[in-house]
């Protein structure tokens, strides 16, 4: 299957998956939690939208409200489309089905996420035996297959291996084996490769890549670092406090971030220190906390911490808007794109 | 001015059941000097936590000479370290478990002092006020407790109990690993400001290249339980000589979707041989692209072949050429 490659080309079809007003809360002993706030997004086929942000951004209940993957405790309004059906009112039979066939998920910890009982042979053909019914004889050759695919050497003497006997790097991969089994037209994958050593990242990296060339799966990539960002993701969508701050085109989004917030993280990389007047090397550092989930203000939820808030940016929250001349470039931020730096060093 | 600490040959083996051994760390020799911050750079696995732990003497050497300040800590007793433990603090990595729950931030703080029979009372109490403010806490933040605390907030609490007796060394282990990029710029900027003003030598360990790019003076990339290279923080990254060194840099994805787009990646085929098992003669010849016989036997020493502070142990680096790795 041939892919088109080009990000706005892809864009151009039909969205294969689009999130619509994604409200997801937990009620918690301390009061109400809203995890997420009116998410909307929509992801191409063999698109790589990675949903980047701090922690309790909001980006892994974003991405997990799709399979629905959350705690029973969570409360989900909005819609979550897939080829037009909305996944929120599906029931649990139905979502099983879903599970692992159309949506697979590849979680961040690959040391507690096989089950350290059963062999590598036996979780990856258990995903066939289940959603393709396939006989054990043809389950097991389908499993060789996947292991290859996904770059582990000797995938035949693997399959009777415990995970126990892995490396990290080879237990993502076989994660990432035992997702992929069904080709799924959805792979969310949860901080994939934040546990893996930078040497091993970059093969995990490829593989994704060529899953995505390969098979034409679409990924939703959630992570909180730019380099993995900048490396492999076709689109970014920029999480601060349960909403999206700000959506673009990867390289777009570098080279022009507009929020000052997205500004802010870029500035706080190691990699962008700068000397200060005493010859100091320093970073942009963002100062303050993110606010507490209980509560949701009429206000731009990065005001508090923002070096260029102004009064109108308490008065009222912005919305997420399309930015510039229609290329996809979207901010919540009533002065997009005016220089933190400036306004930090005035 | 003689170094701050020299670690020479230092090996620790593990012992790991049915008679095997894991060797940790393998002959890893490195010095430090005063007011300076060596980076210690590898992956998991590499030995970079047990030689600082080594330092600190809370793991028990195999072999080797640790000599701190001009004494020989080795193999000192736990009475004749005790003294020295006023100069020597670390900094841990998780800052949620390296702060006893039970205690208050102030009483955390004075610990050392209490231990060191520094100060106590009302003196402590000053000293701990005055050590808060400069990591950028406020002083009434010593009547809260952790849990009370955020994570960057912990991690300024830990260098608070280190610097608080005003060490010579600081061991610092991976201590803005767990933080948010924002607030991990926060605390890096704190400890090059502290660094500067107090003029503490620091052991700073990481996995994340860009974070030893930004504050060490100069670096040492281990793999495997021993030292491949180090030399001058900018020798390392615009001179790399060792091939893992070039891997482990090529490997950093950089936050720039067209340079990293159009950088020439190595990726090496393989995962970190088992410690248990390590490989003969240069321990990355397993993963190494341009690995030739000679290395699969002859253990290559870390010796200067190019510049004197840059050694590197590698066969094939000669005093005219460098191995490149093509991809």
């Amino acid at each position: 299957m041939t892919q088109q490659r080009s990000a706005a080309g892809r864009r151009a079809g039909t969205p294969l998956l689009s999130v619509e007003d994604l409200h997801v809360s937990f009620g918690t002993e301390d009061g109400l939690v809203q995890a997420v706030k009116g998410v909307s997004l929509t992801l191409a086929p063999g698109e790589i939208l990675a949903l980047c942000g701090e922690s309790g951004s909001g980006k892994s209940v974003t991405a997990m409200s799709v399979p629905r993957l959350l705690p029973p405790t969570a409360r989900v309004s909005g819609a979550v489309r897939l080829d037009g059906r909305d996944l929120v009112q599906l029931n649990a039979s139905e979502l099983r089905a879903l599970r692992g066939s159309d949506v697979s998920v590849v979680f961040q910890e690959p040391m507690t996420s096989l089950n350290p009982s059963f062999t590598v042979g036996f979780q990856i053909t258990e995903v066939l035996h289940r959603h393709e019914k396939l006989s054990r004889r043809a389950a097991r050759a389908r499993a060789v297959e996947l292991l290859e695919l996904v770059g582990i050497p000797d995938p035949a003497g693997r399959l009777k291996e415990y995970p126990h006997q892995l490396s990290g790097g080879m237990r993502q991969r076989v994660m990432i084996a035992i997702a992929v089994a069904c080709e799924p037209r959805i792979l969310i994958a949860d901080e994939p490769t934040t546990a893996l050593d930078v040497t091993i990242q970059a093969g995990v990296l490829d593989v994704f890549r060529s899953l995505r060339d390969r098979l034409g799966t679409a990924i939703v990539l959630i992570t909180h670092d730019l380099g993995v960002v900048a490396d492999i993701a076709d689109r970014v969508a920029v999480m601060y406090a349960g909403r999206i701050v700000e959506q673009a085109e990867v390289t777009e989004l570098f080279a022009r971030p507009l929020h000052p917030y997205t500004r802010g993280l870029l500035g706080a990389l190691p990699s962008a220190a700068r000397l200060d007047g005493t010859q100091r090397r320093r970073l942009r550092e963002i100062p303050g906390m993110v606010p507490a989930p209980y509560s949701d203000p009429d206000e731009c939820p990065f005001a508090p911490r923002c070096p260029i808030a102004a009064d109108d940016c308490t008065a009222s929250r912005p919305s997420l808007d399309r930015q510039g001349d229609g290329d996809g470039h979207l901010a919540a931020c009533f002065h997009p794109g005016l220089s933190t730096v400036e306004a930090v060093d005035a | 001015m003689p170094d701050l600490l020299t670690v020479t040959d230092l090996v620790k083996h593990y012992p790991s059941g049915r008679g095997r051994t894991v060797h940790a760390v393998d002959g890893v020799s490195l010095s430090i000097g005063p007011g300076e911050v060596l980076g210690l750079v590898g992956e998991s696995g590499s030995g970079k936590s047990t030689v600082g732990k080594c330092i600190l003497r809370l793991t028990e050497p195999t072999s080797g000479r640790i000599v701190f300040d001009g004494t020989d800590v080795t193999h000192l007793s736990r009475r004749g370290m005790r003294p020295l433990r006023r100069d020597v603090h670390i900094v841990f990595q998780d800052p949620y478990s390296s702060l006893n729950p039970r205690f208050s931030i102030g009483q955390i703080v004075a610990e050392p002092l209490r231990q060191h029979g520094i100060a106590s009372g009302r003196a402590a109490t000053e000293k701990v006020c005055e050590m808060l403010e400069r990591v950028g806490l406020r002083a009434q933040m010593r009547h809260r407790y952790p849990h009370e605390l955020s994570g960057g907030q912990r991690q300024r609490v830990g260098l608070a109990r280190a610097l608080v007796c005003e060490p010579k060394l600081v061991v610092a282990d991976e201590p803005v690993s767990a933080l948010d990029v924002s607030v991990q710029a926060s605390v890096l900027n704190l400890l090059t400001d502290l660094q500067r003003d107090m003029g503490f030598s620091c052991l700073f360990i990481t996995h994340d290249l860009s974070v030893v790019e930004f504050l060490a003076d100069r670096i040492a990339v281990m793999y495997l339980g021993t030292v491949v290279e180090s030399g001058p923080r900018e020798q390392i990254f615009t001179d790399p000589q060792h091939p893992y060194t070039k891997a482990l840099l090529s490997a950093a994805p950089v936050p720039d979707p067209a340079a990293q787009r159009g950088r020439r990646r190595v990726v090496l085929s393989g995962d970190v041989p088992s410690p248990l098992t390590p490989p003969s003669g240069c321990r990355f010849h397993t993963r190494c692209p341009v690995a030739v016989d000679r290395c699969a036997t002859v253990v290559p020493s870390l010796t200067p072949v190019r510049a004197p502070d840059h050694p590197v142990a590698c066969h094939l680096v000669t005093e005219d050429s460098v191995p490149t790795l093509a991809q």
